[in-house]
Formats: structure tokens, sequence, C-alpha cells
């Protein structure tokens, strides 16, 4: 993207969060047919700054996180509402602890 | 376990060993598997703690209001305040149906069912002798659950249960799961969808329960996806006990759970404070396992604590579960924080006994004999011929 190769891995999440744009989040939104708008951007901003202070990320977290509640998180991001915005938020898949 | 270990550990001049706890009955809760097929009755999983305990520690038998870590004391209902050095808490998980509304309403032990609980796993027993059929769900509420595999297996023996009551025709099963399959790790994903697939069990998978619809026994996600039953069998939103809560020690989820580093056990903000099995945040399942594991970390972290050294012990993430497959067959996994549960052989290489993401009978006897070595020899804290740590011994990693 704009002449920057950006690495992603095998289910196309970003490896290095600081090679994340705007322009990319739009790109990867329209994948999902999401047009973002400022909501949007203020939950994947949230979920960069978490993720950077190696905070582990579950949807609850995100819905007391004050910006949305859980169903305001799933109208935003439908389907997998974590899965989605971490991948436009050019942050890795969130993993499930088991 | 820790009292053992510690009491074993320590200078009996030097150190006093005081344990809290609100019941005086243990539960062996990998058995309330078992209770609603009726393969276990409910009093093979009951003993008193303090048969378990060395002569010479403290057993108070108290609820406890608040930890106040920053005076490093605790203060009981009661009214009596206990001072310490060193503070470990092993405060667990438990299902909380009133997080989910409609969960815990009307049809609460009529229709709907936890098995997490004695007095739900005794319930569900009961329903299950006389149950006519239908539509049969087990639903997780959340994804941080205390033994990520027991609701599977929940599906696997009901599957069992059902076919040798000559009824699996007029059962259907489901699992509905907010995860993306059966399990989050990809090779055992592949080998349980596989299973729940032969076994006629269907999964749906990426649903975030928001409610139950008690007049129309619906399921409803926050995306609006319903799933009808006649039975459910859930397993609620876990959270840490309400102690941490009070205490303001929980995680910012506001599931309790304390946050704690993940190599050395020791809490995120008080040095003379560790944190072992389910109360902690790692992320590592919350499973006895894993407690058993972390105990043998933590004597050495509490040791060097101690003699002023530096936390050397690391905890790996290492989990073990067996996964009973119905049939008098059973799964077994093992893996920790960074390697996935792979095929192979365990304990030993070559010889096993035991298949890793293999259905056998040698896993089945492994967890019935499990019981035995729970109440003979993890409760009292003695050493298992296995490692605490991960092994990459007799896995196959191609």
């Amino acid at each position: 993207m704009n002449g920057q190769q950006i690495e992603l891995n095998e289910e196309g999440y970003m490896k290095n969060p600081a090679q994340w744009s705007k322009e990319w989040a739009h790109q990867i939104a329209g994948e999902y047919e999401i047009t973002l708008t400022d909501k949007h951007f203020e939950v994947l901003n949230w979920l960069r700054e978490k993720q950077a202070e190696g905070v582990a990320l579950n949807i609850r977290k995100v819905g007391k996180s004050g910006i949305v509640d859980i169903k305001q998180f799933y109208a935003l991001f439908p389907g997998g509402p974590l899965k989605v915005s971490s991948r436009i938020a050019g942050i890795p898949k969130p993993v499930s602890c088991v | 376990m820790m009292a053992n270990k510690l009491h074993k550990a320590l200078n009996h001049k030097e150190w006093r060993i005081t344990i809290v706890d609100r019941d005086e009955q243990h539960y062996y809760q990998p058995g309330f598997l078992f209770i609603p097929f009726g393969i276990y009755q409910p009093e093979d999983v009951v003993k008193p703690k303090a048969n378990f305990l060395p002569k010479g520690v403290d057993f108070k038998i108290a609820e406890i209001d608040k930890i106040n870590s920053s005076e490093n004391e605790v203060t009981l209902t009661n009214g009596l305040t206990i001072p310490y050095d060193i503070l470990v808490i092993a405060t667990g998980t438990v299902p909380v149906p009133e997080e989910t509304p409609g969960l815990k309403g009307k049809l609460w032990y009529k229709d709907i069912f936890d098995f997490y609980t004695y007095e739900g796993t005794t319930a569900l027993a009961k329903k299950l002798k006389d149950w006519k059929g239908g539509k049969l769900v087990i639903n997780l509420a959340e994804t941080i659950i205390k033994c990520p595999v027991a609701p599977l297996e929940f599906a696997f023996l009901a599957d069992a249960y059902f076919t040798e009551k000559g009824m699996r025709d007029k059962v259907e099963i489901s699992y509905v799961t907010p995860l993306s399959g059966a399990f989050t790790k990809p090779k055992a994903t592949a080998m349980l969808s596989k299973l729940l697939d032969e076994k006629g069990i269907k999964v749906i998978p990426d649903f975030y329960l928001e409610k139950v619809d008690e007049d129309r026994k619906v399921l409803v996600s926050y995306d609006e996806l319903e799933v009808p039953f006649d039975l459910l069998v859930s397993v609620p939103v876990n959270k840490g006990d309400e102690l941490i809560e009070r205490s303001d020690m929980g995680d910012e989820d506001g599931l309790n759970f304390i946050p704690t580093d993940k190599e050395t056990l020791k809490s995120k903000k008080f040095d003379n404070v560790f944190i072992i099995g389910d109360a902690t945040n790692v992320p590592a399942s919350k499973a006895g396992s894993v407690a058993h594991f972390e105990g043998e970390v933590l004597i050495e972290n509490i040791l060097s604590y101690i003699a002023g050294q530096p936390l050397e012990a690391k905890f790996d993430g290492h989990s073990n579960c067996f996964i009973e497959t119905g049939f008098g067959k059973a799964s077994l996994i093992d893996f920790n924080y960074t390697t996935e549960p792979l095929p192979g052989v365990y304990p030993w290489p070559v010889v096993g006994p035991m298949g890793l993401l293999k259905v056998t009978r040698a896993n089945h006897y492994g967890k019935l004999m499990f019981k035995w070595v729970y109440w003979h020899m993890l409760l009292t804290g003695k050493k298992l011929p296995v490692s605490g740590h991960m092994s990459m011994a007799g896995k196959v990693t191609a």
C-alpha cells in the first residue's frame, strides 16, 4: 500500500501494528462491507492502545470500554466483531485462552 | 495443595500457616461431569477438607469480607482481622447465571441446568432420567470458562447416554459456542469437529449469548440470532469470587480475575501476594492440571521471595486435559502458552501408554484413575511422575 510492503499472517492479520493507517482500515473494512465512521475509529484506536499495552482483549472488555456496549460493538462490526475489528485495527487476531 | 507444600518446606518455628475457607467440604469437580449420566454418584465427589490438611495448619472456616493488600491483612465477615506476611489467593471461579437475563429465571432447574455445581449436576441427573427427548442445547455463555473441554465431553457423553438408552433418534444435540469452532487451537479443533460430526452433534459457532427468552425457550445472541431448546445445559458466565471485586483486585473486564504475572504467578500489584489456579487472569486453561503445575512453580517462587532472591521459577502455561468421548473411550491433550495440542503419546515417548489427540480406551482409564491421583496425591501436594513443564517428548510435530 502506497509503495509500502505490508506483512500479513496467513489469516490476513497485520504482523506489525506500526504499519497501520486509516487508508488501510478503510480498505479492509470494505471487504466486510463496512463503511467506517468516527465511532468505528474510536473503537479501533482503543483496541490499538490496549493491544500496545499488552492487554489480552475480549468482547466483554470492549463492552466495558465506555465507547460502545456489546450490542453496539456487534452493530458496528457484524459477524465476529472482535475478529473483524482487530483485522481492521491492524492488530493480531485475539486468542481465546483455552 | 499449597498448604501441604508450604508446610513441608517452611521452618515451623518461623512461619505459621493459616488457611481460610468458607466451605468445610472439598468437591472433586472433575467428577461433576459424570453425575448426570449416573457414572458417578453424588457421594463419590465430596470429602471433608480437614482430611487433606497437615497438622499444625490453622484451618478457619469463615467468609472473607475483604483483602486489604496495602495493609497486609484479610478481614473476615465476623469482624476478625488476619495479618499476613505472604498471601496466596486460590479463590477460583464460579458460574454466575445471573449475568445473563432469563437464564436463572422460571426455567432454572426445570428446563435449564448447569453442571459445574454440585446442585446443578445432581438436579440434571434427575431430569435426564425421565426426559423424553427433544432439542438438547449445550451453550457456553462466555469464552473464559473453567475446564474448557468439559462442555464438549458433556456432548459426547450425552450422545452415548441416549444411544445406550435406545432413544438417540429422539434427541437433537446442538453445541452452541461463542468460539469460532469446537475449540480454539487448530489441531485439536479439527480432531474434535470430526468427532462431533461423526456423533451427529451440530456445532453452532460464533454465538455470543445476550439473553434467554424464557417464554419461547430460545437463546438469543447479541446479533439477534436465535437457537430454540427443549432442554438447555448452560455453562454460564464464569467470574472470580465476589471477594475480589469487594477488594478491588480484579481485571478491567469486570470478571474478577486477578492481574497476575503469567510466569512467576505473583500479583502485578503486590510483591507479597501470589495467585494460583482459576483466580488468576493468566492466559492458560482454568483447569485442575494447570493449578497443579502452577503449584510446582509457586512453591519455588515463594521460597525465593522469603530468601530475598529473584523469582526464577517460570510457569509455561502447561495444561493437560482428558476429554471423555463416550462409550468407554477418551482423548488427551497436552499444551502450553506457546505450543498447541499435538498428536503423539503421553507421558513417555514410544510406550505412552496414553495417546494424544487420539480416542482410546487407555485414555479413558487414565481419566478414571485420575480421581485416585487427585485425592491421594494432588491435594496433599505430592509430586507426580510427570513434568510440571510441558515436554515435547512423545509429541509429533510434523
